[in-house]
C-alpha cells in the first residue's frame, strides 16, 4: 500500500500503466539491454501488447497448444536418445524405454498422451475460430498459417505413430501411404517412392523417423512463429467479434484492451494448471485411455503377414477416415477425405456474414455450426467402428452435413438469409 | 501286419474313449435335468463372455503365485523376453534364493531375461507355429481375454491337440492346464438364424460346458489359479504400473495446489480490470 | 455497467498480490525441478546396463604363473596377474621411488590396502585403465628388461604418456599418473574362482 500513486486502481478508461522500465538500466540488465532489445521486446510483445479484456474459456487453447508443443519437443528429444529406428530394433527399443530406462515409461507416456492432447487442444482452438469468426478479415492469413500448422501436425502425428513399429503402426502406414496410390498416373510410383521399398519397410521407417524428429518439428516451429507474428499485426479477435483497435484513448491504447502481461499471463497459468491436472490424471491412471490414445494391437510387433482384426487410425484422424470409408469409390473417397481437411482453408472466403461472432448471428448459422460439430464428433466415432451396415449409412449422412457447413456457407451466412443482431459498440465484459 | 494291428488298437482305444464320454455325459445329463430348475443360467461356462479377470496388480501374494504358475506351466513354451528374473524378484518381493530355487530354470542367471528353453524350430514343428512371447499379451489382448481363454478350453477330438477353445477357436495351444482343471466338453443348442437370403437355418450355438473328468483343482480353485496367472501377465505387460499410479497421486495433488495458487493470483490481478 | 464502478481502495491489496505472485512462482519453480527429475534420471545407467554390469567370474587356476588374464567388468578391462614368488619378492625394496607406496591416496577396497594390494599374494586384480587419462598400460613383467632399464622391477607401462607401475599397480615417481592403479571389489567364492564386482558387502 506504500506506493499509492502507482497503485493499479484506475478510473475507467484510464490506460493501464506501461510496465517498461526506463532505459538505461544498471547492472547486468543494463549491460544486456545495450546489446539486445530485451526491455523493448517485453514492452512490445507482453506488457504493451493489448488484448481484448473479454476473453473467455475458449481463449486458453492457443497458449495451451504452445505449452503442449514445448512438452512434445522436450519429451521427444529424450525419447530420441533411446529409440532405435529400424525394423528389428524399433519395437524392442520402445519396450526398453518402457521397462529399463529409469523414468522412461513416464517420458514415453507424456509423449504419447501429449500427441492426443495436442489434437484436443488444437481442435478446441479451431472451434473457437469458427465460433467467433476469427478467420474473417483481417485475420485470413493468421487462419491460413494456423491451418498449415494443423496439416504439419497431422503429418507429424502420423509418422510418430509409425515409429513404435507395432502392428497398428505398420498397417496404419500401409493404409495411409496407399492413399497416395489413388492419385492418377503418378500414384503407384509415388507410393513406391514414399516407401522406398515394395512394402512398408525399414527404409520407410527410417525416413519417417527423420521427418518426425527433425524436419516436421522445425517446420511446425517456424509456422507457429509466423502464426504469432501475424497475430501481433491483427491483434486477437474476441467473443464479440469487435475490433478493439477501432476504439482507442488519447494515447492510442485500445479502450477495451488490457496488457497481455500480466493479465493474460496470470490467467493462462490457471488454464495451464487445469490442463495439466487433467493431463496428469490420464498419464498416470489411464495412459492408454481405453485404447484410444494407445491401441491394444500396437502392443503386438509389426507383422506384414497379419492385419489386425479391426483397423482404425488414432481418434484424431477418424472423422476424415470415416468420410473416406463412406464413399464406395476408392479415388472419390480419397479426394473427399482430402477435401474434408482442405475445406477449412477456404473459410475466410466462404463466410459472407457481416458479423464475426456467433453471438450476433442468426439461428441458421448457429444451427449449421452445431450440426457441423455434431457431425465431426459423430464421424470421429464412426471412424472407430467397423465399416459395415448402419455405420456406413450414418457416415454418409454426417459427411453430407460436414460438407454442407462449408460449401453452403456462401449462401446461408448472408445477412439477407441469416438475420444478424446488432453488434454493440464496445465489448461485453462483467468484472468479477 | 503291423499297421493293421495298430489300426485295431486305435479303434479299440477310440471306442473306449467314446463309451466313457457317452456314459459320463449321460450321467451328467441325468444330473443336469435333476438340478435344471435350480441351476438355470448358472450352467458351467454359459456366461463365459461376460466373465472378467477381476485381478489386482497390487496384490503381491497373487502375483507371486502367478509367477510360480507361469514358471511351472507356461515357461516350457512361452518367453517373457522383456522381463528380467531379477526385475521380477524385485517387483514381486521374491527373495533371490527362492527365485533361483523355485522359479528360474537351472543354469540361468537372475540378470537374464525370462526365456523358454524350447528351441523355436522344435516349437514350430510341434505346434505349427512358434508359441508367442507373452511379455505384452495382457496389453495387446486385455486381461479379460486371457481369463476367458484359459477357462474355455474343451475336449475336441477333431483338433490335433485334442482341445479347442471358445475365446480363440482352433487355437494351436494344447490344454496344458487340463491336469489342474480336468476335462470338459462343449454342449451346443440349436438356434434358428435368418440368413441374408431370408431363409431360416438352424445353427449350433455354444450353450454350456459339461465336466468329463475332474482335475486336481475345484472349479473355484482353478478360477483363482487362472486369475493369479493373468494378474502376473498384467504385471509383466507393464512392470512400472504400480509406480505410475502411486507417483500420479502426488503429481495430481501438487498440480491442484499450484492451480489453486495460480487462480488466487489471477483473481487478485484481475481486480484491476473493470 | 460494471466497468463504471471504481474499485474501493481496500479492494486491491498489493502485498497480497505480491505474496500470491511469489507463492505461485515458487511453487512453479518447485514443479519445474520435479519435472526435471525424470529427464535427468533417464540418463543414468539403464537396467540393461546395470544387468550387464553384474559381477563376472574368472577361473584363475587356468592362468599360468607369471602370466596375465584380462576379463571385463562394467566395460572396463580387469587385469588378473598370477604373480610368481620372484615377482612378489621384486615388489620389495623400491618403496622410495613410488609416489604412494602405502596406497593412502589410491582407490582400493580395504582388503587390498596392503603391501601387495591383493587378497592373495599370488593374484593381482586391477582395473586396467591408467589413472592418468585412461589408456591401457602394457605388460612389462620382466625385471630389468632392456626397454625399461636395469633397475626395472617388472610391472606395467602406459604407452600414452609413459606412466609406470609395479606389479602391485603402484605408480613410480616421474610418471604423469599420480595415484596407483585401481583395485576393483572382488572375492573368491572358491579356490579356483575369482568374482570381480562383488565382495562381503554384496554386489558393487
Amino acid at each position: 500500500m506504500a506506493s499509492r500513486q502507482e497503485s493499479p486502481v484506475r478510473a475507467p478508461g484510464d490506460p493501464l500503466p506501461d510496465n517498461v522500465n526506463p532505459l538505461p538500466r544498471k547492472g547486468f540488465l543494463g549491460w544486456l539491454n545495450k546489446r539486445m532489445p530485451v526491455d523493448e521486446f517485453i514492452a512490445n510483445q507482453l506488457t504493451g501488447y493489448y488484448a481484448p479484456k473479454n476473453f473467455n474459456i475458449w481463449y486458453f487453447f492457443g497458449s495451451l497448444a504452445l505449452v503442449v508443443l514445448v512438452m512434445q519437443l522436450l519429451t521427444g528429444i529424450f525419447l530420441t536418445m533411446f529409440y532405435k529406428p529400424g525394423e528389428l530394433t524399433s519395437f524392442d527399443s520402445v519396450e526398453f524405454i518402457m521397462r529399463e530406462v529409469d523414468s522412461g515409461w513416464l517420458i514415453r507416456y507424456l509423449h504419447s498422451t501429449g500427441a492426443s492432447a495436442f489434437f484436443i487442444v488444437v481442435y478446441l482452438h479451431m472451434f473457437r475460430a469458427l465460433l467467433y469468426g476469427s478467420y474473417k478479415p483481417p485475420r485470413e492469413l493468421l487462419w491460413l498459417i494456423g491451418m498449415l500448422v494443423y496439416l504439419a501436425l497431422m503429418a507429424e502425428a502420423f509418422m510418430g505413430y509409425v515409429l513404435p513399429w507395432g502392428n497398428m503402426s505398420f498397417w496404419g502406414a500401409q493404409v495411409i501411404v496407399n492413399l497416395f496410390g489413388t492419385i492418377p498416373v503418378i500414384g503407384p510410383p509415388l507410393v513406391e517412392w514414399i516407401r522406398g521399398d515394395y512394402g512398408i519397410a525399414d527404409a520407410t521407417l527410417n525416413r519417417f523417423f527423420a521427418l518426425h524428429v527433425v524436419a516436421l518439428p522445425l517446420g511446425i516451429l517456424l509456422l507457429v512463429m509466423l502464426h504469432l507474428v501475424a497475430l501481433r499485426r491483427t491483434g486477437s479477435n474476441n467473443p464479440d467479434g469487435i475490433e478493439i483497435k477501432e476504439k482507442v484513448d488519447a494515447k492510442g491504447k485500445p479502450l477495451d484492451g488490457i496488457p497481455f502481461h500480466p493479465y493474460y499471463t496470470v490467467k493462462d497459468v490457471v488454464g495451464i494448471g487445469v490442463f495439466f491436472v487433467l493431463f496428469a490424471i490420464i498419464v498416470f491412471f489411464v495412459p492408454t485411455f481405453g485404447g484410444l490414445f494407445l491401441e491394444g494391437p500396437n502392443f503386438d510387433p509389426a507383422n506384414p503377414m497379419s492385419t489386425p482384426e479391426h483397423i482404425a487410425p488414432v481418434w484424431y484422424f477418424t472423422p476424415f477416415y470415416a468420410i473416406l470409408r463412406a464413399v464406395p469409390d476408392q479415388r472419390l473417397g480419397a479426394m473427399l477425405m482430402g477435401l474434408a481437411v482442405v475445406s477449412f482453408l477456404f473459410l475466410p472466403w466462404l463466410d459472407r456474414s457481416p458479423v464475426k461472432s456467433m453471438r450476433y448471428r442468426g439461428w441458421i448459422s448457429k444451427t449449421m455450426l452445431t450440426l457441423f460439430v455434431v457431425s465431426f464428433i459423430a464421424l470421429g466415432y464412426l471412424g472407430l467402428q467397423p465399416a459395415e451396415g448402419i455405420y456406413v449409412l450414418w457416415a454418409r449422412i454426417f459427411a453430407v452435413i460436414y460438407f454442407a457447413y462449408f460449401w453452403l456457407m456462401p449462401f446461408y451466412s448472408r445477412a439477407s438469409f441469416d438475420r444478424v443482431k446488432p453488434v454493440p459498440e464496445r465489448v461485453v465484459f462483467n468484472a468479477h | 501286419m503291423r499297421t493293421r494291428k495298430m489300426r485295431v488298437l486305435q479303434r479299440t482305444l477310440l471306442l473306449a474313449v467314446e463309451c466313457t464320454l457317452v456314459v459320463t455325459a449321460a450321467g451328467f445329463i441325468a444330473q443336469g435335468t435333476a438340478f435344471a430348475a435350480e441351476e438355470g443360467a448358472g450352467k458351467l461356462g454359459a456366461d463365459w463372455k461376460s466373465q472378467h479377470a477381476d485381478t489386482d496388480v497390487a496384490n503381491k501374494a497373487s502375483l507371486q503365485r502367478g509367477a510360480r504358475n507361469f514358471s511351472n506351466y507356461c515357461l516350457g513354451c512361452h518367453s517373457l523376453k522383456y522381463e528380467r528374473w531379477s526385475r521380477m524378484a524385485q517387483d514381486l518381493e521374491i527373495p533371490e534364493p527362492l527365485l533361483e530355487k523355485d522359479l528360474m530354470p537351472p543354469g540361468d542367471k537372475p540378470a537374464q531375461y525370462v526365456l523358454t528353453s524350447m528351441p523355436a524350430a522344435d516349437a514350430e514343428a510341434w505346434f505349427g507355429k512358434t508359441p508367442p512371447d507373452l511379455s505384452l499379451i495382457a496389453r495387446a489382448r486385455g486381461k479379460d481375454y486371457l481369463y476367458q481363454f484359459l477357462t474355455t478350453f474343451y475336449v475336441d477330438p477333431t483338433r490335433q491337440t485334442g482341445a479347442n477353445n471358445l475365446r480363440l477357436p482352433a487355437t494351436a495351444m494344447p490344454h496344458v492346464l487340463s491336469e489342474l482343471e480336468g476335462l470338459k466338453r462343449a454342449v451346443y443348442r440349436n438356434e434358428e438364424k435368418r440368413g441374408e437370403d431370408g431363409k431360416a437355418t438352424t445353427e449350433p450355438v455354444f450353450d454350456h460346458f459339461e465336466p468329463l473328468a475332474p482335475g486336481r483343482l475345484s472349479t473355484a480353485e482353478y478360477a483363482s489359479f487362472v486369475r493369479d496367472t493373468v494378474n502376473f501377465l498384467d504385471y509383466v505387460g507393464e512392470p512400472t504400473q504400480q509406480a505410475r499410479r502411486s507417483l500420479g497421486v502426488w503429481v495430481v495433488l501438487f498440480l491442484l495446489v499450484f492451480t489453486w495458487l495460480a487462480w488466487l493470483m489471477k483473481k487478485e490481478y484481475w481486480k484491476d480490470v473493470h | 455497467m460494471a466497468d463504471n464502478v471504481v474499485v474501493a481502495d481496500d479492494e486491491v491489496d498489493l502485498s497480497r498480490r505480491k505474496f500470491l505472485t511469489n507463492a505461485t512462482i515458487a511453487t512453479g519453480a518447485v514443479g519445474a525441478v520435479f519435472v526435471a527429475v525424470p529427464f535427468i534420471e533417464s540418463w543414468s545407467p539403464s537396467e540393461r546396463a546395470r544387468a550387464l554390469g553384474a559381477p563376472t567370474d574368472l577361473d584363475v587356476s587356468k592362468i599360468e604363473p607369471g602370466q596375465m588374464a584380462i576379463t571385463t567388468w562394467r566395460r572396463q578391462p580387469i587385469y588378473v596377474v598370477r604373480r610368481t614368488p620372484e615377482m612378489v619378492t621384486h615388489l620389495k625394496g623400491h618403496d622410495a621411488s613410488l609416489k604412494d607406496p602405502n596406497s593412502d591416496k589410491s582407490k582400493q577396497p580395504d582388503y587390498a590396502k596392503n603391501e601387495l594390494r591383493a587378497r592373495k599374494a599370488e593374484y593381482l586384480v586391477l582395473i586396467g585403465t591408467c589413472t592418468h587419462l585412461g589408456c591401457l598400460p602394457k605388460q612389462r613383467f620382466q625385471a630389468g628388461s632392456p626397454e625399461m632399464g636395469a633397475s626395472w622391477p617388472g610391472g606395467f607401462f602406459c604407452p600414452c604418456h609413459g606412466s609406470r607401475f609395479d606389479l602391485a599397480g603402484r605408480v613410480f615417481e616421474g610418471s604423469p599418473a599420480s595415484v596407483n592403479l585401481v583395485v576393483p571389489p572382488y572375492e573368491y567364492p572358491n579356490e579356483r574362482t575369482l568374482r570381480v564386482g562383488a565382495d562381503e558387502k554384496g554386489a558393487a
